[in-house]
């Protein structure tokens, strides 16, 4: 938890707790998590499902309240949406009543501004759905429609990237294709990404750096740099580094899970 | 992209006119779509035999013209007599849709407003449910001796259908949240305002769609009763002159006129849904 501490990170999360108040009773989701991304660093959270990673990036984008701790960007707080934060849902979460064009629109009519049409078009050529502008959600691959989730994210120009769990809904070579993709564009143009996943592959390809969160309540329990260079190809995928580490992460995830026995069936749901 | 092309070329196959339904009920499953010309022929050839074979036989068997008159007759008697039937047709249209627009406004208002507030929604469900399952017309003759024998008491009884209908139906819709695009709206800062028009709105958009069709047929139905019931104009009151006086090749005429208005009503939403709502297959 040393990156980022020389000068002000670009986000960071200090002692984020977070308490859902249910009907069967009071459930920790996140507690004192505390974790700092650099600017234009990829930072990957994995961590046993139901542990809080959605959770945690909801807070970050400032769409759910912390219970206590804070969001910091560029050093401060995050107390709601934030035009500087972008947001890629799982599955893509287009509207299905407005083609592509009317759904890349759609933040820009929000917020009442005129969209940068040559940085949109630009966008769209490079993740290659130049030309589908008149197409409705339905007529297009669960690909295609993350590919236009991801443009709409960035048609805002965000300095930090939050994307949840994006691709898990996509068949193994699509989410392949779609991690090659994202990389490109970071290469493009940096930005500060902070992705949740439960791949720990698509973890290590696509991150400068992957946090394994404990599993509930969430907290960070190990990091991991991956100092590979860039761009990857799927080839590192079959080294004995990524081996090695695929495999620690993996302990470190079972093993947080066999350590905790004695949670109650309802705590292991979701 | 190339591994995405064969999906998506399969899909925009898939746009044959089938999976533009207006929703997965039923009555939508299959409407009016293109045709191809051997469809339309097959369709002519199946109506030429059915029509003629009504004609045929109740030639044949001589049956009685105040029990069923023949189609040829009925169609006589809808050309000769239509001058005559029209102002009455003018009437019935004029309370369906005023009663109609009163109803749906009325009906769409209150069921966006009491979504909203799901407390709200259900201390009126009762009584919204009470006006669904009452039949309008059975205030008809309470409503005459109230505003008279002209418009009024119609169009009160074909807005007190229409509008619960359209009410149910959209907030049916309304209440269908998808909280991740609320979400996605959010994340942009959108307002409460915002996120009714651009995703609670299109989300709801093919029930109201399916509410305004019944609501329509309803409020048609509701209307030519009322007509029956009393006063001196109308469809209804057509039906009940022409039966008293035992003319039923314009009696059944007024019939073909009715079918034709529900069948109107029904091809002007397909149209709306298909034009409006057909991304929900």
């Amino acid at each position: 938890m040393n990156t980022g501490d020389a000068k002000t990170p670009k986000l960071g999360v200090r002692e984020a707790t977070k308490i859902y108040h249910t009907a069967s009773g009071d459930l920790l989701a996140l507690d004192r998590c505390t974790l700092h991304v650099a600017a234009n660093e990829i930072v990957s959270v994995v961590g046993p499902s139901g542990c809080g990673k959605t959770t945690l990036l909801w807070s970050m984008s400032g769409l759910h309240g912390l219970s206590d701790g804070e969001i910091l960007l560029d050093g401060k707080p995050v107390t709601g949406p934030h035009p500087d934060i972008g947001l890629v849902f799982q599955e893509a979460n287009l509207l299905p009543w407005r083609n592509l064009d009317a759904n890349i629109n759609f933040p820009f009519e929000i917020k009442g501004e005129k969209p940068d049409r040559a940085w949109i078009a630009h966008l769209l050529d490079r993740v290659g759905l130049d030309g589908f502008g008149g197409k409705f959600p339905r007529e297009l691959s669960g690909g295609m429609q993350q590919r236009a989730a991801i443009v709409r994210a960035l048609s805002l120009k965000p300095s930090v990237l939050l994307m949840d769990e994006p691709f898990g809904a996509l068949d193994s070579f699509t989410r392949d294709e779609m991690n090659r993709l994202v990389e490109e564009i970071w290469l493009d143009a940096p930005t500060t990404i902070v992705f949740i996943t439960h791949s720990i592959e698509e973890a290590i390809f696509l991150s400068d750096r992957v946090i394994v969160l404990s599993p509930r309540p969430g907290r960070v329990a190990k990091e991991y740099p991956v100092p590979f260079p860039r761009p990857r190809s799927m080839e590192i995928m079959a080294t004995r580094e990524v081996f090695d580490l695929t495999n620690a992460i993996k302990m470190d995830i079972v093993g947080g899970r066999a350590g905790t026995k004695a949670r109650r069936p309802a705590e292991t749901a979701a | 992209m190339s591994s995405d092309a064969i999906p998506e070329f399969h899909k925009a196959k898939a746009g044959d006119g089938r999976d533009v339904s207006l929703t997965n009920l039923s009555a939508f499953s299959g409407g009016p779509g293109v045709k191809s010309g051997r469809e339309v022929a097959a369709i002519v050839v199946v109506a030429v035999i059915v029509i003629g074979g009504l004609e045929f036989a109740l030639r044949f068997f001589e049956v009685p013209q105040y029990i069923m008159p023949p189609p040829s007759l009925i169609a006589w008697a809808l050309f000769d007599e239509f001058p005559l039937i029209a102002p009455h047709l003018g009437y019935t249209l004029v309370e369906l849709l005023s009663g109609f627009a009163i109803g749906a406004v009325v009906g769409l208002i209150l069921a966006a407003v009491v979504t909203q507030f799901p407390f709200a929604e259900k201390i009126v469900a009762p009584y919204i449910l009470l006006l669904v399952t009452t039949p309008m017309l059975a205030l008809v003759p309470l409503l005459i001796l109230r505003f008279g024998f002209g418009y009024t008491p119609r169009i009160i009884a074909v807005a007190l259908a229409a509008g619960p209908m359209v009410m149910i139906n959209a907030a049916t819709g309304f209440r269908r949240v998808d909280s991740a695009k609320i979400a996605l709206a959010r994340s942009y800062g959108a307002s409460t305002l915002q996120i009714f028009w651009k995703i609670r709105a299109p989300m709801a958009l093919p029930m109201i769609l399916v509410g305004l069709m019944i609501g329509a047929i309803f409020g048609l139905l509701t209307a030519v009763g009322a007509e029956m019931v009393g006063g001196g104009f109308g469809l209804g009151n057509r039906l009940t002159t022409y039966s008293s006086m035992i003319q039923m090749p314009q009696f059944f005429a007024v019939v073909l006129i009715l079918s034709i208005l529900g069948i109107l009503i029904y091809v002007l939403f397909f149209l709306i849904g298909k034009k409006w709502a057909s991304w929900e297959a």
